[in-house]
């Protein structure tokens, strides 16, 4: 009798499972969108997304300092993590001895699981004293924060990317010699174009890691609401300003919040998508 | 292999750099990309553990946690805690999800195409945002407060996505003529999952789950305002308790225990290259034992 009733109803409780997912986005956009947009719409769209002063004790709550903030901080990690991650992928893929890429593979993997918030004390103590020497000021700046942020991607876009390069078919590189190219010029004008779109959705994925990064990145940006006017200067990103005032928000201010999470969470969604959309165009 | 093909000798090779500078260079700025990558790597983990081991005293690792005595013990009780409940949560579901996707959905599905864009999207959002969302869900609605539960509630659906993923893989890879075999004896599509495809795809999945323990273990902003920065051992799943992550965040924006933190950073990284380590030796096992087959 049971017998009879259990696939049937395995199936069900496979499908109820499966369903976890969807259920999960959906809770996830509903407790978001139903205090963050009224919020919003309190403050004034306009005035939230386009004002430049956050002063919750004046009620102003204007967060384009932060998005700014944000964005100059995800370019920054670009900037320093995607050549060098780049290049050390290129490396291990097709210039690397076997016996050393032992070595060196494990201590991606390895930086790839340290907690972020251990690279946050690293910068803290190491990176944010160094540049105070170099460049004066607190140290807490822009650069800070895009130096850390740049080593906290670098082996994502290092992973995803040598894949992207070692599933390029073997003899492309074949025929480039063939031709008479070099080895570095077979592998830089054959290989890595042709490995573009995997490569392109390793740095998507390391932008969405980087603009998401919340704790690290508190705890050396300096967190001034304020556009920063060099990139020696303090600077808080979305992330941070929930990170840092979440915890005795009340009201208005609490709302304002969870309203910044809505606009990391749509630059995320946007993020998402785009990554979606390079990989599709691997496949 | 592909070394096998345009071996030089150190000669040649010299000769076609001086023909090709270009060449030359871009080779020189591969070696200096890693060179930098393997600095930093030495960099990170050699300051932290230079730092971090002479402070590592029996003190801290009293049951006690008091502001004479910071000891970690209570938020390493509270990481296995946390990491086994997110695990009880989260594996049952990431698996049944996975297994329903291979072996139970039809091909073109219109949900099987939304489940997965749903995945996807939920391992691309950031772990603030769950922490806000679990605070909002679990602690003000469900009225659970900072606890325990909730923080294990908020991680194990940010850690679903990575099970699903590689449970989905690794059920791929078992080939299909072990479950049409299975089928031949007549067994139905229930115990062909558990009793073949399941045991096959073991390897897979524990790697899976290797990794979520990994996420779970380095979580810091999804669990400030769900678990909470309590720093004791949780008595129950509804008080407030902080894994050793979150532990060393609070110890740093305090700012007093500097040496402390060096000392729990050195434990955290230590847990790291052990679950690392774990996994390389599963994801082998995996590997050999697809070679077998």
């Amino acid at each position: 009798m049971i017998a009879k009733y259990k696939e049937p109803a395995m199936r069900l409780v496979f499908l109820f499972c499966a369903c976890i997912s969807i259920l999960a986005v959906v809770l996830i956009c509903i407790f978001l969108f139903v205090q963050g947009f009224p919020a919003m719409a309190n403050i004034g769209p306009f005035k939230f997304l386009f004002g430049s002063t956050w002063d919750p004790d004046a009620s102003k709550f204007g967060i384009l300092p932060m998005i700014i903030g944000s964005i100059y901080v995800t370019a920054g990690a670009i900037l320093f993590g995607v050549p060098i991650g780049l290049l050390c992928a290129t490396f291990l893929a097709k210039f690397c001895p076997q016996p050393l890429y032992r070595i060196l593979k494990p201590a991606i993997n390895l930086l790839a699981g340290i907690p972020s918030v251990v690279y946050g004390f690293f910068g803290l103590v190491v990176i944010v004293p160094a540049m105070r020497q170099f460049f004066g000021g607190s140290g807490k700046s822009v650069l800070t924060a895009s130096l850390m942020l740049g080593i906290m991607i670098l082996p994502t876009i290092i992973n995803v990317s040598e894949s992207a390069i070692r599933a390029v078919p073997q003899s492309y590189y074949e025929g480039s010699l063939a031709l008479g190219a070099t080895h570095e010029r077979s592998v830089f004008h054959v290989c890595l174009p042709a490995a573009k779109s995997g490569i392109m959705a390793g740095i998507i994925l390391g932008v969405g890691r980087a603009m998401g990064e919340a704790l690290a990145v508190s705890m050396i940006a300096g967190n001034q609401p304020v556009i920063p006017e060099s990139i020696f200067a303090g600077v808080r990103t979305l992330t941070a300003n929930i990170v840092l005032e979440m915890g005795y928000a009340e009201g208005l201010h609490k709302e304002a919040l969870i309203a910044t999470a809505v606009v990391l969470f749509i630059f995320i969604l946007i993020i998402n998508v785009s990554f979606s959309l390079a990989k599709k165009k691997k496949g | 292999m592909e070394t096998a093909i345009n071996r030089l000798t150190l000669r040649n090779k010299l000769r076609t750099y001086k023909k090709h500078p270009v060449s030359l260079i871009m080779f020189l700025l591969t070696v200096l990309a890693a060179l930098v990558t393997v600095l930093v790597f030495v960099a990170l983990i050699g300051y932290i553990l230079i730092k971090g081991i002479p402070h590592l005293s029996p003190r801290l690792f009293e049951w006690e946690y008091n502001t004479e005595n910071v000891s970690m013990m209570p938020a390493i009780i509270n990481t296995l805690t946390v990491t086994g409940l997110s695990l009880l949560i989260a594996v049952p579901f990431g698996v049944f999800s996975a297994i329903y996707l291979v072996d139970y959905a039809k091909r073109g599905n219109q949900l099987v195409s939304l489940i997965r864009l749903t995945t996807e999207t939920l391992a691309g959002i950031p772990s603030i945002v769950y922490g806000l969302f679990g605070y909002l869900m679990f602690n003000v609605t469900l009225r659970m407060g900072y606890s325990l539960l909730s923080g294990a509630l908020t991680l194990a659906i940010m850690v679903l996505p990575t099970i699903m993923r590689t449970t989905e893989e690794a059920l791929l890879a078992v080939p299909d003529s072990y479950r049409e075999g299975s089928f031949g004896l007549g067994a139905g599509r229930l115990r062909t999952v558990f009793r073949i495809v399941l045991p096959s795809a073991m390897p897979g999945i524990m790697s899976g789950i290797i990794l979520a323990i990994g996420r779970i273990v380095g979580e810091t902003a999804a669990l400030i305002y769900t678990a909470g920065t309590v720093t004791g051992v949780a008595t129950d799943l509804f008080t407030s308790g902080c894994t050793l992550s979150v532990h060393l965040y609070v110890l740093l924006s305090e700012g007093f225990y500097t040496n402390e933190a060096y000392a729990t950073a050195v434990i955290l990284l230590i847990l790291v290259v052990m679950i690392n380590a774990l996994s390389t030796l599963v994801t082998q096992k995996a590997a050999s034992k697809g070679g077998t087959t």
